[in-house]
């Protein structure tokens, strides 16, 4: 049952409702930053190390993890926002290599940001902010092609017309989201990677906006990235779920199956956290508690980046990072004791 | 007489776009060594309320009416002095935020046992023991050392219990907890809520647990308010809110959350935008989101209604059930 992992990336390739080719594959991702620790030393922060894992077309893979564990990043550095530092990222069987690709592929691959107001000028309407991509990309003939484009967009994410002359910050959170959903689809896009879009709103306009993304999902055949720390809201709308450790990915799995049976011990102890909104089963939970605190990741451990949390840690752990590979089909896990402890 | 018993709270600010009612109406009973949760969107007043508690709002925010007695004693009318005692000696807060109440520039051991000292008379030696005890008690590793450490050597979670440590060190009869663990990741959040019932537990204190999230309400409280527009729209034990939810907002706020059971469907937002203060409607203020609205609901407000003895909501569909079964 163990290892069947193909050599190099390409993993997740043979979950099997995904009849799909991949859209997206990325091959041994890493992308550092060098933090200045004196006039002239520096040392390599790993915010996303050496990570690989492909998405389906038309597929929603979640992305958990704790704050500071490098789902950002590992977004950006996927859509070459950041230049990554090793690795490679394939689109549509084609890696992504010369300034040309980069420039077509920015062009079908977007992201949505967690507030879309905070990072756009406050003095731009609606209708520059939607338009603005348009401009970028040279994407109409006329004004009145843009003006068209621009009430198109925001109809599919729910606005109407007379929204497009106001101002961002006239918006509520949920109509905000709206306005940075619209931007994103201007490109006309197959991927988006929408980086915790749903975590600042209240949990009724969160639904509202969860149902939209499954609409235009299933609208427009887009694929998405979906990073958000809810593990209740991840699953809701994730197909697949790929959980993140200190840069790593510690485990990859269908959406229901990773939530009920999580094989990977910092997976376990993420699910046995999540306050479920249910009284009965929530007195009932038994949490599995977490010694210590994260490590830096400019001080990553040695071995396995859990080990010094993990309650299952034996000495091999310390030694040596254990690999992440297929334990079952579509399955995979980065934990030397899979089988031991499952 | 319950530990604390707010009546019909009312608590406005005062701007220049006019008086915005930020607490409309709220009244609950709290009592000792209950844990007792206030839910609702952002803007529905709960922090409002936990200020208005400890008479600590900000700006041109005051108490324009209503009861507030603790041990039946009356608050509201009771001025700084006693308030003065009151805050922190028998009923302590935390926030969201934990910076925003801890001073970077002095060790997190000066500031617990300037706590301690202000509100008892336990002399330097005596303040030092006991907030190493304290410190103990929320779970801190190697206190001596943590003692002489800054905040800033402290991570969000670490923090958060340093808090909860300085908010218990006078062993109030109650600690509002504001969002305490709404900025943590959910194993940390884990930790902090296991951390507040098992304390909760030993030294029989009473909470009221502020948060947006159902999913903490579910795991730590034995009794809910539910809050819309500055007003408690639905009040009663965790099981009845949940399984038995009497207001068309309760309704709609669980069929609006991912759960296990809806998995594969899709969710059920509540439509509409949130409420605007400054201009709230006539009848039920939920009526202009609610799709079960009657006429009666936008033209007149619902008073609160006893559904058992556990139990009491704010919704005119109570009277419809009622009269219908009859
Ligand atoms: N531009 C940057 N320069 C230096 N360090 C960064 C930068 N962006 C992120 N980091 C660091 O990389 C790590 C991962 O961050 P991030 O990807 O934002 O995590 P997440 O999104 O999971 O919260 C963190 O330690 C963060 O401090
Ligand atoms: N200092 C203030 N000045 C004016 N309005 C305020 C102030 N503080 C709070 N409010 C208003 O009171 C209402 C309730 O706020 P709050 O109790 O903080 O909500 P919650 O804690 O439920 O999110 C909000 O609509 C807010 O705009
Ligand atoms: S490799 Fe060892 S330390 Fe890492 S998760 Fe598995 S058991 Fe725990
Ligand atoms: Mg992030
Ligand atoms: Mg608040």
């Amino acid at each position: 049952m163990l290892d069947e992992c193909k050599e190099g990336g390409g993993n997740g390739m043979s979950n099997e409702m995904n009849t799909n080719a991949p859209l997206i594959q990325v091959k041994h991702l890493k992308q550092y930053f060098n933090i200045s620790t004196g006039f002239f030393s520096s040392r390599p922060l790993k915010a996303v190390d050496d990570i690989s894992f492909d998405i389906m077309e038309g597929e929603t893979l979640g992305l958990v993890g704790e704050s500071g564990c490098g789902k950002t990043t590992a977004g950006r550095s996927l859509l070459h926002l950041y230049q990554p530092t090793g690795g490679e990222v394939w689109y549509k069987g084609k890696e992504i290599k010369t300034k040309s690709d980069i420039n077509e592929f920015r062009k079908k691959a977007t992201m949505v940001f967690q507030d879309p107001y905070s990072s756009l000028d406050p003095r731009m309407t609606v209708s520059d902010i939607i338009g603005e991509p348009l401009d970028v990309h040279h994407m109409y003939k006329s004004r009145e092609e843009r003006r068209e484009k621009i009430l198109e967009l925001m109809s599919h994410v729910g606005l109407n017309s007379e929204h497009a002359a106001r101002y961002a910050h006239e918006f509520s959170g949920g109509q905000r989201q709206r306005v940075g959903i619209a931007r994103a689809l201007a490109v006309d896009p197959d991927f988006i990677v929408c980086d915790e879009p749903v975590s600042a709103l209240d949990v009724s306009i969160q639904a509202q906006v969860i149902n939209m993304f499954e609409e235009l999902q299933d609208k427009m055949h887009l694929t998405y990235l979906f990073i958000a720390h809810d593990l209740l809201v991840v699953r809701h709308i994730s197909d697949r779920i790929a959980v993140m450790y200190l840069g790593r990915m510690v485990e990859l799995a269908d959406a229901n199956e990773i939530y009920d049976r999580p094989l990977h011990p910092y997976t376990k102890a993420l699910i046995s956290a999540v306050p479920v909104p249910d009284p009965k089963i929530a007195r009932a939970n038994k949490r599995i508690a977490l010694s210590g605190e994260i490590p830096s990741p400019l001080n990553a451990p040695t071995g396995c980046p859990f080990h010094t949390r993990c309650p299952y840690a034996q000495p091999i752990c310390s030694e040596s990072m254990p690999e992440f590979k297929e334990v079952e089909k579509g399955r995979f896990v980065a934990c030397h004791l899979t089988e031991q402890i499952n | 007489m319950a530990l604390l018993e707010v009546n019909d709270l009312h608590t406005s600010f005062f701007t220049d776009a006019g008086e915005v009612r930020a607490v409309n109406g709220v009244s609950f009973n709290l009592e000792r060594g209950k844990v007792l949760g206030i839910v609702g969107e952002s803007g529905s007043g709960k922090s409002v309320t936990a200020y208005s508690i400890m008479q600590i709002l900000a700006g041109t925010g005051k108490i324009v009416s209503g009861s507030i007695k603790f041990d039946g004693q009356e608050l509201v009318s009771a001025g700084e002095k006693v308030m003065k005692d009151i805050r922190g000696n028998k009923i302590s807060i935390i926030f969201q935020d934990p910076m925003t109440s801890l001073n970077p520039t002095y060790t997190i051991g000066h500031q617990l046992m300037e706590a301690i000292m202000l509100h008892t008379d336990r002399d330097k030696k005596q303040a030092w023991d006991r907030a190493v005890e304290m410190l103990k008690l929320v779970n801190v590793n190697s206190p001596e050392k943590r003692m002489k450490q800054y905040p800033y050597e402290f991570s969000g979670g670490m923090r958060q219990r340093v808090m909860i440590a300085m908010a218990l060190a006078c062993e109030p009869d109650i600690l509002i907890a504001d969002e305490p663990t709404t900025a943590l990741d959910v194993t940390i959040q884990a930790g902090i809520l296991e951390l507040m019932k098992d304390i909760q537990k030993e030294i029989g204190m009473a909470i009221i647990m502020i948060t947006h999230d159902l999913g903490v309400v579910a795991q730590l409280c034995d009794e809910v308010i539910v809050m819309y527009a500055g007003g408690v729209c639905e009040q009663g034990t965790a099981d009845e809110i949940f399984y038995n939810p009497c207001h068309e907002y309760t309704k709609g706020l669980i069929r609006s959350i991912p759960t296990t059971s809806n998995d594969g469907e899709k969710l059920e937002p509540i439509s509409g935008t949130p409420i605007d203060l400054l201009n709230m409607p006539a009848g039920c203020p939920f009526a202009p989101r609610c799709d079960a609205a009657m006429k009666i609901c936008i033209r007149e407000k619902c008073e609160r209604m006893v559904i058992n003895e556990d139990h009491q909501s704010a919704c005119w569909m109570n009277v419809k059930k009622a009269v219908e079964t009859v």
